[in-house]
C-alpha cells in the first residue's frame, strides 16, 4: 500500500494578528525528493517548523505514516523519522563535530557509545567530513557548518528529512556538494523536502515542487511547470 | 577507579581530621566551605551543564533548613532523617518550580526562583511554629560518639555530601544525561530536533540539583543551634552558588569543587578579618571579572595555559 | 481583620495610586528586558542607585523631583555605556550569553548594592519636602500627598515615553529593532545604535523612578532585592513590549498589594509581587498584551 509519508491536510498558523499559513494542504510519497519555493514571508519555514515540531499548528492534520503528529513535541517527532536542518546552523558548539552526531545517535537510535562513533564516524566520511571529526564545531566553516547540520539529521536515521536553505550563500562548487550529498541520501530512501532560494539547485533536485505565497499554496507542480507558471514569477517579482 | 580512590581518601581525611586535637574553628570554617561545595555542584548541575541558571538557591537550602527544624521540632528526628526530608523536599520544590517555568525561556526560569526565595521566606516570617521573623533555639540532643563536638560530627556529615554530590555531578556529566544537557545548553532548539527531550531532561537536572541543596540545608539548624528565616533564604546564598561554579569552571565536575574551596575559604577569611559586606563586593566582583575575561573559569584557563605549553 | 467596605474602597484607592507608582518604575525595565530583552535583573538596583543620588542632590536643599529629573542625563550616559559593554562582551558572541549575561547583572547588581551599603551605611534614608507626611483628606478617606505626586509624576512618565515610542521616529524604530532587526538594518538604521539609546533612555528613565521611590518610602540598599519582584511581576504581567500594558499590569499589582496589606498586614505584603509572577509565569507568560 503506496499511503503517503506526511500528509498535511488545511494546515493554519496564526501569530496574534498575523496570518502565517492558511489552509495548507500537501502529500509528500516515500522516498520523494520535493522542493517548497515562495518569497520570503510567505511561510515556508512556519511550515517546516509546523511539521518539525518546533511549532504547533492552530488548525488542520498533519500526519506521518498514517498517524497524526500535531500533538507531539518536536522529539517525538524525530524519533519517529523526521529531521530537520536549520537555516542559520545550529551547532552544538562546546562539542566536536563527532561528538554532535552521537547526540541523536543516543536520544533517537539509542547505540551504544563505540557503535554510535562507529555509525557517526561513517556518516561523516559520506560527506567528507571525517577529517573534522575531533574539530570543535565553533571552528567550522560555513560550508562545513551545513554539511554538520545534515550530517546530525542523517544520525538520526530519518525517514524524512527537511533541509531548510542548506545551501543558502554558497559558492557554486559547495552547492554541488551539498546538492550531491542530498541526491545520495535520496538513493537510501529518505524523502527529502527542500527549501532553496537557489532555483537551478530546486530545478535539478526536485521531483515535485510547490510555491508558497502569503501562506498559501499557489502552484504545484513539476519544476519546468512550476517555472513557467505567472502566478509564481508574480509572487516572486511583485505584483 | 581513580576517581573512587581520591574520594575515599577524602573521607578517611575528615574522618581523621575530626578525631584529631585539630584547632576547633576549623571545623566551623570548613563546614560551610564544605555546604559550599555541595551547593555549587548541584548549582551547575542545572546551572552549568543545561544551562539554566537559578538565582533563588536560597529557597531550596533555607527549606531544607526548615523542614528539618520541623521534623526535630514534631518528631525528635535523627539528623540522618533529616537531610533524607530536606532532599525529598528540595527535590519536590525543582518538580513544582520546573514544571512551572522550564519551558519557557532561561531569564523567567531565574525569576521565578528569586520569586520562590521570596514566598518561601514570607511564609516562614508568619509561620509561628518555626518561630517566625524571630526565629527559634534549638535544644540539640547528645553528639554521637566518636566525636568530642556537633561542629565536628556535622563536619564529616558535610565531607559525606559532598561526595555524595561530586559523584553524582560527575556521573551526570559523564553519561549520555550529560550529553544531552550539554545539547540543551548549546542549542535547545536543535537538541529538541535530535530526539532529545528537554523539558524531561531539565525537570531531571532540576529535581536533582534541588534534592542536594534541599539536603545541604539540613544539618545548618544544628550547626548554629537556631534558624531564622532571614539568614536562611538569603539571596546571598543564590549569589555564592552561582558564582563559585562560574569561577571554577562550569563544564567539568571539578569547576564547582575549585570555585567552592577557593572562593569559599576566601569568604571565610574576609568575613572574619573585615566585613560581610566586603565579603559580598569580593564576590560579585570576582563573578563580574570572571564571566567578562574568563568565561569557562579556572578549568578553562587551566586547559588553555597546558595547551599553550605543550606546544 | 476588620472588614468593611470602607476599608476596602480606601485600600483600593492607595492600590490604584501604589499601582501607578509601580508601572512608572518598571517602564525602564519595559524599555531594556520586554523590548531590548536585555535580561536586566540590576535594573531595581539602578534605580535605588537612583534614590540614593536623589537624597544626596536633595540634602544641598534641592526638591526630590528636580533632583531626578538633573540626575537623568548622567543616568542616561550610564544606560549607554553599561549597554555598550553588555553588547561587546555578550550579545555579540550570541552563543552562550543567556547565562553569563544573566550571571553578569546578576554580580552588578550586587556590587551596586553593596557598594551602596559601603558608602551610605545599612540605614534607611528619607527626603523631606512640602508634600511628604501629610495626606489630602475626601471624605473619609486620606489620600498621601507624596502618593498623589507619584502617582502624577508616574502618569506624566508612561503617557511621555508611549508618545515618544509611538510618535518620533527614534521611538518606532526601538520598537522595531525588537521586532524585526535585519528590517531595519536594510532601512539603513544601526541597530546598535538604536538599542543603546533606547537602554540609556531606560536608565535616565530609572533616575527618576529612583526620585519617586524615596518620595513613596524609606530605602535602604537592600531595596532592590524587592523591587525585583515588582517590576518583573509588573513588566510579565503587562506582556513584554507593551507599554500600554504595564499601566494596566502596574494597576492590578498595586490594588493586589494594597488589598492584602489591608486585609494581612506587612508581613505578607511582599510575597504579593513574587505570587503575582509566579502565577502570570505559570498560566499565561506572554502576559496581557504580550508579543
Amino acid at each position: 500500500m503506496d499511503a503517503p509519508l506526511l500528509q498535511i491536510k488545511q494546515v493554519s498558523k496564526h501569530f496574534g494578528g498575523f496570518t502565517a499559513l492558511s489552509g495548507v494542504s500537501l502529500d509528500i510519497a516515500r522516498g520523494e525528493r520535493f522542493g517548497l519555493i515562495g518569497p520570503n514571508g510567505s511561510g515556508k519555514t512556519t511550515l517546516i517548523n509546523c511539521i518539525s515540531g518546533s511549532l504547533r499548528n492552530d488548525a488542520g492534520s498533519i500526519r506521518f505514516e498514517n498517524s497524526e503528529i500535531s500533538g507531539l513535541a518536536a522529539y517525538q517527532r524525530t524519533r519517529r523519522g523526521i529531521a530537520r536542518s536549520f537555516q542559520i546552523p545550529r551547532p552544538f558548539h562546546t562539542m566536536s563535530v563527532l561528538e554532535n552526531l552521537l547526540v541523536p545517535s543516543a536520544y533517537v537510535v539509542h547505540l551504544r557509545e563505540a557503535e554510535a562513533e562507529a555509525k557517526a564516524m561513517e556518516i561523516l566520511s559520506s560527506i567528507g567530513l571525517a577529517g573534522k571529526a575531533g574539530v570543535l564545531a565553533s571552528q567550522l566553516s560555513q560550508v562545513e557548518l551545513r554539511k554538520l547540520e545534515l550530517a546530525r539529521a542523517m544520525a538520526a536515521r530519518p525517514r524524512l528529512l527537511i533541509s531548510d536553505e542548506a545551501m543558502a550563500g554558497l559558492a557554486g562548487a559547495e552547492v554541488d556538494e551539498v546538492l550531491e550529498i542530498l541526491f545520495d541520501l535520496n538513493e537510501k530512501g529518505i524523502a527529502i523536502i527542500m527549501i532553496e532560494h537557489i532555483m537551478q539547485a530546486v530545478m535539478r533536485f526536485s521531483q515535485r515542487v510547490v510555491c508558497l505565497d502569503a501562506g498559501r499554496i499557489i502552484c504545484e507542480g513539476t519544476p519546468t511547470e512550476i517555472v513557467g507558471n505567472p502566478e509564481v514569477q508574480k509572487a516572486y517579482l511583485g505584483a | 577507579m581513580k576517581y573512587w580512590i581520591g574520594a575515599a581518601l577524602v573521607v578517611i581525611a575528615a574522618f581523621a581530621a575530626a578525631l584529631s586535637g585539630m584547632n576547633e574553628y576549623f571545623f566551623y570554617a570548613a563546614y560551610i566551605v564544605l555546604t559550599f561545595v555541595v551547593l555549587s555542584t548541584a548549582w551547575n548541575i542545572l546551572g552549568g551543564y543545561a544551562g539554566y541558571v537559578n538565582f533563588g538557591t536560597g529557597a531550596f537550602f533555607g527549606l531544607g533548613s526548615y523542614s528539618a527544624v520541623v521534623l526535630f521540632k514534631a518528631l525528635e528526628a535523627p539528623l540522618f532523617v533529616q537531610i533524607l526530608a530536606g532532599a525529598a523536599i528540595g527535590a519536590a520544590l525543582g518538580f513544582g518550580v520546573g514544571i512551572m517555568t522550564l519551558r519557557l525561556r532561561g531569564i523567567f526560569f531565574a525569576i521565578a526562583t528569586v520569586a520562590i526565595l521570596f514566598i518561601m521566606e514570607t511564609f516562614m516570617v508568619n509561620w509561628r511554629y518555626v518561630g517566625g521573623a524571630t526565629g527559634l533555639q534549638l535544644l540539640r540532643p547528645e553528639v554521637m560518639a566518636p566525636f568530642d563536638s556537633y561542629t565536628r560530627m556535622l563536619f564529616v556529615v558535610m565531607a559525606l555530601l559532598a561526595v555524595v554530590a561530586v559523584s553524582i555531578a560527575r556521573y551526570i556529566q559523564v553519561s549520555w544525561i550529560g550529553r544531552g544537557l550539554r545539547a540543551i545548553r548549546d542549542s535547545e532548539e536543535a537538541a529538541e530536533c535530535s530526539g532529545v527531550p528537554t523539558l524531561k531532561l531539565k525537570l531531571f537536572a532540576c529535581v536533582v540539583s534541588g534534592a542536594l541543596m534541599g539536603a545541604a540545608g539540613a544539618p545548618m539548624p544544628m550547626y548554629l543551634s537556631f534558624i531564622e528565616p532571614a539568614s536562611s533564604f538569603s539571596l546571598n546564598w543564590g549569589v555564592s552558588a552561582l558564582a563559585m561554579p562560574m569561577i571554577g569552571g562550569t563544564g567539568h565536575w571539578i569547576g564547582p569543587v575549585i570555585g567552592a574551596l577557593l572562593l569559599g575559604s576566601i569568604q571565610q577569611i574576609v568575613t572574619v578579618t573585615i566585613s560581610n559586606e566586603i565579603n559580598v563586593l569580593v564576590v560579585g566582583v570576582l563573578l563580574v571579572l570572571f564571566v567578562v575575561l574568563a568565561p569557562d573559569g579556572i578549568v578553562g584557563l587551566f586547559r588553555k595555559w597546558t595547551r599553550r605549553s605543550s606546544r | 481583620m476588620i472588614f468593611s467596605f470602607d476599608l476596602l474602597f480606601e485600600a483600593v484607592l492607595f492600590g490604584v495610586l501604589l499601582g501607578c507608582f509601580y508601572a512608572a518604575v518598571s517602564i525602564g525595565l519595559s524599555v531594556s528586558f520586554g523590548l531590548l530583552d536585555v535580561p536586566h535583573v540590576a535594573h531595581p538596583a539602578l534605580m535605588v542607585l537612583g534614590s540614593y543620588c536623589t537624597w544626596l542632590v536633595a540634602s544641598w536643599g534641592l526638591d526630590p523631583i528636580l533632583a531626578g529629573i538633573i540626575l537623568m542625563p548622567a543616568f542616561f550616559a550610564l544606560g549607554v555605556l553599561i549597554y555598550r559593554f553588555y553588547y561587546e562582551t555578550f550579545e555579540k558572541r550570541g552563543t552562550e550569553a543567556g547565562v553569563r549575561g544573566l550571571a553578569f547583572f546578576f554580580g552588578v547588581a550586587f556590587i551596586v548594592e553593596v557598594g551602596l551599603i559601603l558608602v551610605f551605611g545599612v540605614d534607611q534614608r528619607t527626603v523631606a519636602a512640602p508634600y511628604i507626611g501629610s495626606s489630602w483628606a475626601i471624605g473619609e478617606y486620606r489620600l498621601p500627598y507624596r502618593m498623589l505626586v507619584a502617582f502624577g509624576i508616574a502618569l506624566v512618565l508612561t503617557a511621555a515615553l508611549t508618545l515618544y515610542l509611538s510618535r518620533t521616529f527614534t521611538g518606532r524604530a526601538i520598537k522595531a529593532v525588537a521586532q524585526d532587526e535585519p528590517a531595519l538594518r536594510l532601512m539603513g538604521a544601526n541597530p546598535v545604535r538604536i538599542k543603546q539609546w533606547a537602554f540609556g533612555i531606560a536608565t535616565g528613565v530609572s533616575a527618576l523612578a529612583g526620585a519617586m521611590l524615596i518620595i513613596v518610602g524609606p530605602v535602604e540598599p537592600a531595596l532592590d532585592r524587592l523591587y525585583i519582584g515588582r517590576t518583573f511581576c509588573v513588566v510579565v504581567l503587562a506582556g513584554l513590549g507593551s507599554m500600554t500594558g504595564t499601566l494596566a499590569a502596574g494597576l492590578i499589582l498595586g490594588i493586589s498589594e494594597s488589598i492584602v496589606l489591608m486585609m494581612l498586614g506587612a508581613s505578607w505584603a511582599p510575597a504579593v509581587a513574587f505570587g503575582l509572577l509566579l502565577i502570570v509565569l505559570g498560566i499565561r507568560p506572554q502576559g496581557l498584551f504580550g508579543r
